[in-house]
């Protein structure tokens, strides 16, 4: 669906020049939910508008959908779906305009663009707001009508940026189902920024870790705490047993430290380390007090990828 | 061409549902013409101008607020993208396959629509003051401005984008421009008495030549400075189309 080579963007800003985004070599599959996750001002947006074809990359190539965004970003834009950031719809408009005018740009006859707003508003949730004004919606309504206009010509490949920013956890979920249900109804691939770690972490199958412009981690988020940062198992032991147990725990994974009656190993798949490691110190006499298990997140990730937290209102 | 046309056709329908759904606001722009008209057009008759074209000084005043609506209503193609710069929804037009010259040409063309209804009623309106009417040289009249409107509103369309980060600088430029380029185009007050570098400056302005043109078609004529505002008209189009769709496909929004 995606496949970009070298793809560059930069930014004269007066003298100086910004590497928005640096030589990024990315291919999406058929069917993939991807999201790309990083801070502000990492790339992730300005990726996403040259893979629309709403921004011209200063280097490199990107074929989407079947075709070049460079050749041909009319017909790239006929292939996707593009929900930005902000609220889509004109705010003195009326829902129902918005949308048969929306199949009008892509082309649609005006009864196709009638049949799919109707079954648009029907799986959206927005019966009865047909007359009413984009103005007079609530938020969420209005991030449903956004999700309805980016999808009434049925695109195979769908954008969004930062889809969920600023959304309440309940419209955020409500929003997650909605994409979820398109997924399994219609296999779309999906591609959405995001810098809500958790949004990544439960609801992406491929997180693109995205930093100063560049890819610096790509795989699924499981395997991207396995490896990148690994679960921490603490097992408290009697002081006199700390040398047995640390030779046990030795072969579940890599001690990382003893202190005062602790062993701490990290290892991947620590939920699956854990009963076997109690049961081999079980094995050997070792009363075992107490044993936890960290498992890590994204932040954690990110911590250990570039020595910052992604966390919000942490220093970058 | 076909895609060129359906896609301004769609664009200048979503602009259009906004006079449409509100049309007290279409009510409102035909009585400001006439009131400008009624106001302006009898202090002229004592000015020099008449003669000229022969006849009374409502056939050498009315193309001249005709031009004037023109150039008010395109020139505001740019105001009525701000709001929508801000929010999402240009965006999201953007990406869809629209064709770029036809968000230009929509947008202006519905700015030109109240026109050709301003302008019937205000001609209509002055028949019964002396003004001869020639139906035909007025259409063709219109259609030139319309010409022209393409380009004026284009670069309006322009100015939005580049004043997308401070909207006061777009009124500040459009008001800075508008009013001399009409005074310096001879459409308030004619320009023979006025001193010489206003005559100089009027040469390279092209409204001057739109709002020669159009004098010489309502009094039904056909003549050289009809041509010169056909040329006038096509480059302002050529021109403004050009700077908006640089704006529009260069511009990081």
């Amino acid at each position: 669906m995606i496949h970009t080579e070298q793809l560059t963007r930069t930014f004269r800003v007066g003298k100086e020049t910004i590497d928005a985004v640096r030589q990024v070599d990315l291919d999406v599959a058929a069917g993939e939910l991807v999201a790309f996750l990083g801070p502000n001002g990492a790339g992730k947006s300005t990726t996403l508008k040259m893979l629309t074809s709403l921004l011209a990359p200063t280097s490199g190539t990107a074929r989407v959908a079947g075709l070049d965004v460079t050749a041909d970003p009319a017909g790239v834009r006929q292939r996707i779906g593009y929900i930005g950031q902000k609220p889509g719809a004109g705010h003195s408009y009326r829902v129902w305009d918005e949308l048969l005018l929306q199949g009008r740009f892509y082309g649609l006859s005006k009864s196709e663009a009638a049949r799919r707003s109707h079954e648009l508003v029907t799986s959206l949730a927005l019966e009865g707001m047909e007359m009413r004004k984009v103005s007079t919606l609530s938020g969420g309504q209005q991030r449903r009508l956004d999700i309805a206009l980016g999808l009434i010509h049925s695109p195979g490949l769908l954008f969004l940026d930062e889809p969920s920013t600023g959304m309440d956890p309940q419209n955020r979920a409500n929003l997650w189902e909605h994409i979820m249900r398109l997924r399994e109804r219609h296999g779309t691939t999906i591609v959405l920024t995001t810098h809500y770690l958790e949004e990544a972490d439960s609801m992406a199958e491929r997180v693109v870790v995205i930093d100063h412009g560049r890819i610096i981690a790509d795989d699924t988020a499981a395997r991207l705490k396995a490896k990148q940062a690994g679960d921490r198992i603490t097992v408290t032991v009697g002081t006199r047993d700390v040398p047995r147990a640390r030779e046990v725990a030795e072969r579940a994974g890599e001690v990382t430290g003893t202190v005062s009656g602790t062993v701490t190993l990290r290892t991947e798949f620590g939920d699956r380390v854990l009963p076997s490691l109690l049961a081999a110190l079980a094995n050997d006499q070792v009363s075992v007090e107490a044993a936890t298990l960290h498992q890590p997140t994204l932040d954690d990730v990110f911590l250990n990828l570039t020595g910052r937290s992604l966390r919000e209102g942490a220093d970058a | 061409m076909a895609t060129m046309i359906a896609d301004t056709r769609s664009v200048w329908v979503r602009e259009s549902l906004t006079i449409w759904r509100d049309p007290f606001s279409l009510i409102f722009s035909l009585i400001q013409p006439l009131v400008f008209l009624g106001l302006f057009g009898p202090l002229l008759s004592g000015v020099a101008g008449e003669g000229d074209l022969g006849g009374s000084s409502l056939q050498w005043f009315l193309p001249g607020v005709v031009v004037m609506i023109t150039m008010f209503g395109t020139s505001m193609v740019g105001a009525n993208l701000q709001y929508e710069l801000m929010t999402g929804a240009f965006e999201r037009i953007l990406a869809t396959p629209l064709s770029r010259a036809a968000l230009l040409v929509g947008r202006a063309l519905k700015e030109l629509t109240p026109l050709v209804v301003q302008a019937a009623i205000i001609t209509l309106v002055a028949v019964p003051f002396g003004f001869d009417l020639y139906p035909g040289h007025i259409a063709l009249g219109l259609l030139l401005l319309g010409v022209f409107g393409v380009g004026v509103g284009s670069l309006s369309y322009a100015l939005a984008i580049a004043a997308r980060k401070s909207e006061w600088i777009f009124w500040a430029v459009q008001q800075t421009l508008l009013f001399p380029l009409l005074i310096l185009s001879g459409m308030m007050l004619p320009l023979e008495t006025g001193p010489e570098w206003m005559r100089v400056i009027s040469k390279v302005n092209p409204l001057t030549y739109m709002v020669e043109a159009e004098r010489v078609l309502f009094t039904g004529h056909v003549s050289v400075e009809v041509l010169w505002g056909v040329l006038a008209a096509g480059a302002t189009a050529v021109v403004g189309l050009a700077v908006g769709i640089r704006a529009v496909t260069r511009t990081d929004f």
